[in-house]
């Protein structure tokens, strides 16, 4: 027998481009089901608001409702498929058994939080690109301000992975991960602005509307198209940073402890 | 620590691991149950120390539920123990986890598999999670030994039950790691798998590699392992060489020795 190995052999580097490259993979493997099909959805979203809504509705003075729907369907997109990527695949793999293969090499905490969200703002990014392309169709719409465009996109989308990965998480069962998204996400995307500008509420909504977090992704990403929103891009600004600043630490804290991982 | 220090270390230590599972009950639920808010949760593991050499065949027996799986999450950093230390080739499984989890390839018990990727892309991905880039060399190499070379490009969804255990085997060596643990790595496979896989494994082992391996099949275990655990409802009752067990206890195999310390009340004492 040779001499016995009593050490791993030397020159492994990090985990963490492999694991952000497995979850890039892993959505861009099927991408009819994560970038085309929500797309398609925003597609009809657009065709049946903005035919019966054009001219009817008057938004932001001189802005033509088609052109303000369009921001909003774009974020709406990029918040539910950054939210959907990380939290389908952790509970595909929690409840497949395959998330062992993620938990046995010497990946630390911050590898897999870092991994997981940028997989997720990628997505969102992909889809909210291919929206806009695909709105080029019907109007052409180019940002005013492109840095507010992208500040808010990769925030909002990094807010959504977040919670993404904090549901993936907490969840051991579809049925969970569909209720944190139908009861949860989808009505906070809905009822964010996307459809309507908060003005036009009335002054009990618009002061709930205030304290969802998800309008000023909203309403921050269209200053960004008109250079015009319903509260100073700042405040927007402001609040969706402090968002994604505190759900990222929360995440890191849950995922350091090893909730629901490591028992 | 110095290197010189973890040569001499032990593949495996277990210092005194206790584990206890939380109640199932939790939230409201744990709140609403008087009986929850008294129970303990299940003790899988009390007390137990045992230490694995470098280059040693170790077999880690006992019946459904005696520990045997919780004893490995804890050494791969899949459990946390409740107390007691654990280490890998000299590294502590909690504050030194990076360099005992490039030390320690597992097996799992379970057939688990990611559908999304192929075989080839499935053994590249585990590499790289252990920060290996350009290991094909090495992964062709296990694909070969393990019979797996002409489902390389195969989908994993694809592949029957026993080449996705062979698939499960090829993800736990592709960082070549000194210490290997296979958990019940030959339920429900063929005659052929398992005689492959043992003449792998065996060839591991002698090329230095330190191997745990825990099965039910008990002349597998008497015809591989140098020395033998036996756990029994959470608890280290046999610990000693192949040879020495089956003189001690009696019996014409390891499986009528296994049967006589699991029946008997104070397996310890029949040991003495």
């Amino acid at each position: 027998m040779t001499a016995p190995m009593t050490q791993p052999q030397a020159g492994m580097g990090s985990g963490f481009p492999t694991l952000l490259r497995k979850e890039l993979m892993r959505f861009w493997k099927v991408g009819f089901q994560t970038v085309a099909a929500p797309v398609l959805t925003a597609l009809l979203y657009l065709l049946v608001f903005a035919h019966v809504l054009e001219g009817r509705v008057n938004v932001y003075g001189s802005v033509p409702y088609t052109s303000f729907l369009i921001p909003g369907l774009m974020m709406m997109s990029m918040l539910q498929n950054a939210f959907a990527n990380p939290s389908s695949s952790l509970i595909q793999s929690r409840i497949s058994g395959n998330l062992v293969f993620v938990l046995l090499p010497p990946l630390s905490h911050r590898q897999i939080f870092s991994a997981y969200l940028l997989a997720a703002i990628a997505r969102g990014l992909c889809v909210g690109a291919c929206v806009w392309l695909v709105a080029l169709f019907f109007i052409a719409l180019p940002p005013a301000n492109p840095l507010w465009v992208l500040a808010f996109a990769v925030l909002s989308c990094g807010i959504m992975g977040a919670l993404g990965i904090i549901a993936g998480l907490w969840s051991e069962k579809f049925d969970q991960m569909a209720a944190f998204q139908n009861f949860l996400i989808l009505p906070a995307t809905f009822l964010s602005g996307v459809f309507y500008s908060i003005h036009s509420l009335p002054p009990f909504w618009q002061a709930v509307s205030h304290w969802n977090p998800i309008f000023y992704t909203i309403d921050g990403f269209r200053y960004g198209f008109f250079s015009v929103s319903d509260v100073s891009p700042w405040r927007s600004l402001a609040v969706v940073t402090g968002v994604f600043a505190v759900l990222c630490l929360c995440t890191l804290r849950l995922l350091a402890s090893g909730y629901k991982l490591r028992n | 620590m110095s290197q010189a220090f973890l040569l001499i270390m032990p593949a495996l230590t277990l210092t005194n691991i206790s584990k206890t599972y939380a109640p199932p009950a939790g939230g409201l639920k744990k709140w609403l149950s008087a009986s929850s808010r008294k129970s303990r949760g299940f003790q899988a593991l009390k007390d137990v120390s045992l230490t694995v050499e470098h280059g040693e065949f170790f077999g880690l027996l006992g019946p459904n539920g005696a520990g045997k799986t919780t004893l490995i999450s804890i050494l791969a950093g899949l459990a946390r123990a409740t107390s007691g230390t654990a280490s890998v080739c000299g590294h502590d499984v909690v504050a030194d986890y990076k360099q005992s989890r490039r030390s320690l390839g597992v097996v799992p018990q379970e057939l688990v598999y990611d559908p999304f990727f192929t075989v080839r892309e499935t053994l590249r991905l585990q590499s790289g999670y252990f920060g290996l880039r350009n290991n094909d060399d090495w992964i062709d190499e296990i694909l070969a030994n393990l019979g797996l070379a002409d489902k390389a490009d195969a989908n994993m969804r694809a592949l029957s039950g026993g080449m996705k255990r062979r698939v499960l085997v090829a993800q736990a060596l592709v960082h070549r790691p000194p210490v290997i643990i296979l958990d019940e790595p030959t339920a429900g496979v063929d005659v052929d798998l398992r005689r492959t896989l043992w003449e792998f494994i065996s060839r591991l082992n002698k090329e230095g590699h330190t191997i745990l391996l825990t099965t039910h099949y008990l002349e597998e275990a008497e015809a591989l392992c140098g020395r033998i655990a036996m756990l029994k409802s959470g608890r280290v009752v046999a610990l000693d060489t192949t040879q020495a067990l089956l003189a001690r206890v009696g019996g014409t195999d390891l499986e009528d020795a296994f049967v006589r310390i699991m029946h008997s009340d104070d397996a310890l004492e029949m040991l003495a």
